[in-house]
């Protein structure tokens, strides 16, 4: 029995429906329902074993739309950007801009399970929002004090070898067009994509 | 001289002034006259985009938009940082592929008065100038201490090769450019295995176990080919690779000590300059075996140095160890 051929009227069904958001919230052209279940993504995903389901799982529950589950996964956190399985993938889904979708769809629902990298991200974008510049130590002390205190005592040879190297200012820097840049980014945050 | 406009990027200033210093000083002899991007933000690095897309694009292309009017028919962008390169060509690159996107990111930057019409600035990576415009040839006739003798493993990390929008690359997984601009310099380059693998990125801060692993790989595969340095490209890649190399030595029990240094700074040792000048000292795993190995001046020491590699413990009782003493993470 061959299965029936997907009518337009199809994409009205909530499965799809989640698909279709996923997609049109990605920044290129995701070819995400191009996906052939082929795995070469998880098999070339240096961080893979760290995950909860590896891409091809994770795109296979989105077109079933298991929106929750998909959202929950660590996946999207674990994933480092490096682009292996981009560049590997025979369909050209554009997974890691997926994977980066997913994570800003899992902060809006609130769905992440583990806090630490979507504050890292708030943390660091907090920063750059404020001075227009990254400030690794403003980042560094907030973020560690938060998330890994225990961590803290052992690093402090490593942070001190980067204060006397002048690797690590204490001091921010801000750009001078930060007005004009906060008022793009205000602009921007009314902007959203969508299907 | 050819003019180019410089995206620094916000770790040249910091984490990897090394990497600033030694392309300050190496550039007048490769000819090239890199002009600062006016008053540039940050490029939002790997985490803006997983918040919030449309505020992450228009932070990019600000600064492309800058570019686009400072650029004076200079129309290449050149970012020494691969983060930085990557997000300054995916702007562009996804502006154009999905027209809605660069409507919306124009509509915010005007909210700034600026424009940008995606492909009107070529987004290039240093070592990718280097290697064609410069010219492996120019770079040779510069090369007055040849680095004779220093076993280097070229590391790209991913973000330069990969996606590689415009087909810049040799390969995506095993490009050969720096190579050739290493062994150029009269090094003798490992084929290194994982040359464009990750180096972790952010994940030292988010997940440490998964960062050690990965960076663990790299070190152990750099010391079974027996490489004195690990040259990089970028500053993600050094910083976590050198002042992580304390970390992951303490997570895993083991002993690596390797040096991780910018391309530029080699480059501008094998130009005969001093290895001060060219940020040597500031990495936290010490480079001076490396330097004296091809007879190059060491900075002078921050700290008393200590032997290279499986130093047996100090006899006696544990005690407290002074900040001097604790800082060179990598043998502890």
């Amino acid at each position: 029995v061959t299965a029936p051929a997907l009518a337009a009227s199809d994409v009205d069904q909530p499965n799809l429906r989640f698909l279709e958001e996923v997609s049109a919230a990605t920044a290129g052209v995701s070819r995400l329902e191009m996906c052939i279940q082929c795995g070469t993504c998880g098999g070339s995903c240096p961080p893979a074993a760290d995950m909860d389901h590896t891409p091809r799982m994770l795109f296979a529950m989105i077109r079933a739309g298991m929106r929750e589950e998909a959202l929950q996964s660590n996946t999207p956190w674990i994933c480092v950007s490096c682009y292996h399985c981009v560049v590997r993938c025979p369909q050209d889904v554009h997974i890691a801009d997926v994977m980066y979708t997913l994570k800003s769809m899992a902060i809006r629902a609130g769905a992440f399970r583990d806090g630490t990298a979507p504050h890292f991200s708030q943390t660091f974008v907090d920063m750059v929002e404020h001075y227009g510049r990254s400030f690794e130590f403003g980042l560094a002390t907030r973020h560690y004090l938060r998330h890994f205190p225990r961590r803290v005592p052992g690093m402090a040879a490593m942070g001190l070898g980067m204060l006397r190297r002048h690797r690590m200012p204490m001091t921010p820097r801000r750009i001078d067009g930060i007005d004009q840049l906060t008022a793009i980014l205000d602009r921007a945050k009314q902007l959203e994509l969508t299907a | 001289m050819t003019t180019y406009l410089l995206y620094p990027g916000c770790s040249m200033e910091t984490s990897a002034r090394a990497y600033h210093e030694s392309l300050a000083a190496v550039a007048p002899i490769l000819g090239l006259e890199l002009a600062e991007l006016e008053d540039w933000n940050c490029c939002g690095a790997t985490e803006y985009l997983g918040i919030n897309l449309i505020p992450a694009y228009s932070l990019i292309a600000r600064n492309l938009a800058i570019a686009a009017r400072q650029a004076n028919g200079a129309r290449t962008l050149v970012a020494p940082c691969s983060a930085c390169y990557l997000n300054l060509a995916k702007a562009d690159h996804y502006m154009d592929e999905r027209p809605v996107l660069g409507e919306k990111v124009n509509e915010a930057l005007a909210a700034g008065g600026l424009h940008y019409e995606p492909g009107s600035v070529d987004v290039r990576h240093l070592l990718d100038v280097i290697v064609r415009d410069v010219g492996l040839d120019t770079v040779a006739g510069k090369v007055t201490r040849p680095l004779r003798g220093l076993r280097v493993a070229p590391y790209l990390g991913c973000m330069v090769p990969r996606p590689d929008y415009h087909k810049r690359w040799s390969d995506h997984e095993h490009p050969d450019e720096l190579d050739r601009l290493l062994r150029t310099l009269g090094a003798e380059v490992i084929d290194f295995p994982l040359k464009t693998h990750c180096c972790g990125g952010h994940m030292p801060h988010i997940g440490p176990d998964t960062a050690y692993e990965l960076i663990r790989r790299l070190l152990h595969d750099a010391e079974l080919f027996h490489a004195d340095v690990i040259a990089t490209v970028c500053p993600m890649c050094q910083l976590n690779l050198d002042a992580y190399q304390g970390e992951t030595n303490r997570h895993f029990g083991t002993r690596f000590a390797v040096p991780v240094v910018f391309f530029t700074q080699l480059i501008g040792l094998a130009f005969g300059l001093d290895a001060k000048a060219v940020g040597f000292g500031r990495e936290l795993v010490s480079a001076r075996d490396a330097l004296s190995r091809i007879g190059a001046e060491p900075p002078p020491a921050q700290e008393p140095s200590r032997p290279r590699r499986h130093a047996p413990k100090p006899e006696g009782l544990p005690m407290p160890t002074l900040a001097g003493r604790g800082e060179e993470v990598a043998d502890d």
